[in-house]
């Protein structure tokens, strides 16, 4: 079964640890160098790109300004079109609301189509406590299960395993839960693509129960949309007889016309294609058509607690694409798995923090750290998440939830600095010490500052010194 | 209290009192492809289908029921009701279970529209489209469109689409890009498209 990001070390310990592993930092830089220079030539060829991400940005804005308005006309949409809808404070709770549906109608196994939402609320592991397998259909996603591994991509979680280390996986694997992988695999990405549609396929055929997350639930019309590339998500969105879709409260469009701006920011910001190849529509139950029971699950689990903060806000409109991740020199060299969290990267950097709230664990009070605040994320991003500011403003909260108690020794020094910097005298009197303190600074004091970063030589002389010695005074 | 009410309370009390503006939404992208040609807008279709390793044939309506005995020849074939050209062998949707689709090599559907910027074609799984389920299990999709049906690009295809309806976008065959971010053709979905586009109609 898929493992949870439970007792991560702090991003540094983390990050120190990931970037040690040159098979990772391989794998890394040539995945992400592929998907970077596929988005810039889908993106340059949209004249108006800088319109789309200005719409985009301004719709996201609107529904979390009116965002309880646009809950209940999207309640009020999905329940006319034969969907019955549920309301989720936190991850327990969903996750309780999943399996009694499975529980009802007596599932030993669901199967789901890729999703955040469920990641992000351990489904797999819940159901699993209630004797329910749940199937990872994704290809990336079924990797990453079979390998008893963590996702460590939004988009495309097995982006740290290379094809040799994916054929071992399906080889020992596959066979436990279901059809073995053929005996004479090879690591071809086309054979292991077979591989998994053979292994998949009696799993889509006889299942009861579709679990599904979704990319956009439309307000005025109750439709849910799933974007995806394989048809593993349709298989899992049209033949079970059940289907339901955990949905964060933030992924409202309000008007269905609203798509014709994230159907084509989506798409080339992510997988850095014109059009992905499949996008699944539907509202509610259509007779006669796919699954006739049909769950929405209104998933909270710390949205609101985010849209209370003013900077942070804008962290819901993401659409997740991940190209902030792409581009991210900090995520190019760590991967996902050192940010502890179904989230990783830049967005998971304000993400998580926004959602937990920080002054609880060191974990996520260090994640607003992992950024160099380039800005390439804001560029990157389809709606205009200023990430570096929700960044810098986390900074501040993590500071303010850690005063009082033991201060950091960044506090000491900052506040010596300052007492230092304010009198000519002390100032002076520190010149005279720096060369000493700086050499000291090598042996002992600052290892944490200095690993990571150099120290500049000490002059030979102070300002001050050179200016008396050179007559300044006289002059 | 309910969760419902609970969450909503929530909401409410985050966005607080401040003043909620709407901001204006830019539509000038509305506009972008409409001044294109129609000769222009299906070379693009064209070009971009075939940009996902699709395969398309252009031909008169005249000629559409050859063009589909040919592409489904030697398989075994299932068709929509209300598809209206004949597919020679081809089994009705008789509401098939997933399994028995399974057994079907190919399935013949129309169209609600195609983007050319995009080179998707879209279903609305109306009269000659069928359900889901039958253009999705069968290995091979043979989808048949008119030239009147292809529009310049998304915004135009989501004016013209109904939401009341279920929707399959089809962008290419099925794929993946998931081991090493190469792409590859053909994972769950139909691993072989087949557009067939007819010029008059």
């Amino acid at each position: 079964m898929t493992g949870t990001f439970v007792g991560m070390p702090v991003f540094p310990k983390a990050a120190r640890e990931a970037v040690g592993d040159s098979q990772l930092r391989r794998n890394l830089a040539h995945a992400t160098g592929t998907i970077r220079a596929k988005r810039a030539a889908v993106v340059g060829e949209v004249e108006e790109w800088e319109e789309l991400r200005l719409a985009g940005a301004a719709i996201k804005e609107n529904v979390l300004l009116h965002l309880d308005e646009h809950l209940v006309r999207l309640e009020e949409s999905l329940t006319k079109a034969g969907a019955t809808v549920h309301w989720a404070s936190d991850a327990e709770e969903a996750c309780r609301i999943v399996g009694d549906i499975a529980a009802a109608h007596d599932a030993t196994e669901v199967v789901k189509v890729k999703s955040m939402a469920t990641q992000e609320i351990g489904l797999n592991e819940a159901l699993a406590a209630r004797g329910i397998d749940a199937w990872e259909t994704d290809l990336a996603e079924l990797i990453v299960q079979l390998g008893d591994d963590l996702s460590s991509h939004i988009l495309v979680p097995a982006i740290h395993r290379n094809r040799a280390e994916i054929r071992e996986i399906f080889a020992s694997a596959m066979g436990e839960v279901g059809r073995p992988a053929p005996d004479d695999l090879t690591d071809e990405p086309a054979r292991l693509a077979e591989a998994a549609r053979l292994h998949l396929r009696e799993k889509f055929l006889r299942a009861k129960v579709g679990v599904s997350g979704a990319n956009f639930a439309v307000a005025e019309t109750g439709s849910l949309v799933v974007v995806e590339s394989e048809g593993n998500g349709r298989m899992c969105l049209t033949l079970p007889e059940v289907l339901v879709s955990v949905v964060g409260i933030e992924k409202i469009l309000p008007t269905w016309d609203d798509l014709d701006v994230f159907l084509q920011l989506l798409p080339r910001s992510a997988t850095g294609e014109r059009m992905n190849p499949y996008t699944s529509v539907w509202s509610g139950v259509t007779p006669d058509d796919g699954p006739q029971e049909v769950h929405v699950v209104l998933l909270d689990n710390g949205r609101t607690r985010a849209l209370a903060d003013e900077v942070g806000r804008q962290a819901l409109r993401c659409i997740r694409c991940s190209a902030c991740l792409n581009v991210c020199p900090v995520y190019e060299r760590t991967g996902g798995h050192a940010y502890g969290s179904v989230y990783p990267g830049p967005i998971g950097a304000i993400l998580n923090p926004l959602l937990k709230g920080v002054g609880h664990d060191d974990q996520t009070d260090s994640l607003p750290y992992a950024s160099t605040l380039c800005g390439a994320c804001f560029e990157a991003c389809p709606v205009r998440i200023d990430i570096p500011s929700v960044l810098v403003e986390l900074r501040s909260q993590v500071v303010d939830a850690h005063r009082g108690g033991v201060p950091k020794p960044e506090a000491v020094a900052m506040k010596a600095a300052g007492a230092t910097l304010a009198s000519g005298r002390r100032l002076g009197l520190a010149e005279r010490l720096a060369g000493t303190g700086i050499r000291l600074a090598r042996r002992v004091g600052a290892r944490p500052w200095t690993q990571a970063r150099d120290l500049p030589d000490p002059p030979a002389e102070s300002f001050r010194a050179w200016w008396r010695r050179t007559g300044g005074d006289e002059r | 209290m309910s969760t419902r009410e609970e969450i909503l309370g929530r909401v409410r009390q985050a966005i607080g009192d401040t003043p909620r503006p709407t901001a204006e939404v830019p539509r000038g992208y509305r506009g972008v492809g409409e001044g294109l040609d129609r000769s222009a807008v299906l070379a693009r279709f064209v070009e971009r289908v075939e940009d996902y390793r699709a395969t398309v044939t252009r031909c008169r309506a005249a000629e559409v029921a050859e063009v589909l005995a040919a592409a489904v020849t030697g398989r075994s074939v299932v068709v929509p009701p209300g598809l209206p050209w004949p597919v020679p062998g081809s089994v009705d949707d008789t509401g098939q279970s997933a399994a028995e689709l399974d057994a079907i090599d190919a399935v013949v559907s129309a169209a609600a529209l195609g983007i050319a910027e995009t080179g998707t074609v879209v279903l609305d799984h109306g009269p000659g489209q069928g359900r889901r389920a039958l253009t999705l299990v069968p290995d091979l999709h043979v989808c048949v469109l008119g030239a009147a049906q292809v529009v310049a690009g998304v915004p135009q295809a989501v004016a013209r689409l109904d939401p009341a309806s279920p929707q399959t976008w089809i962008s290419g065959p099925s794929a993946t890009s998931d081991i090493e971010l190469d792409r590859v053709e053909g994972v769950h979905g139909p691993r072989t498209l087949h557009v067939v586009l007819v010029d008059d109609l």
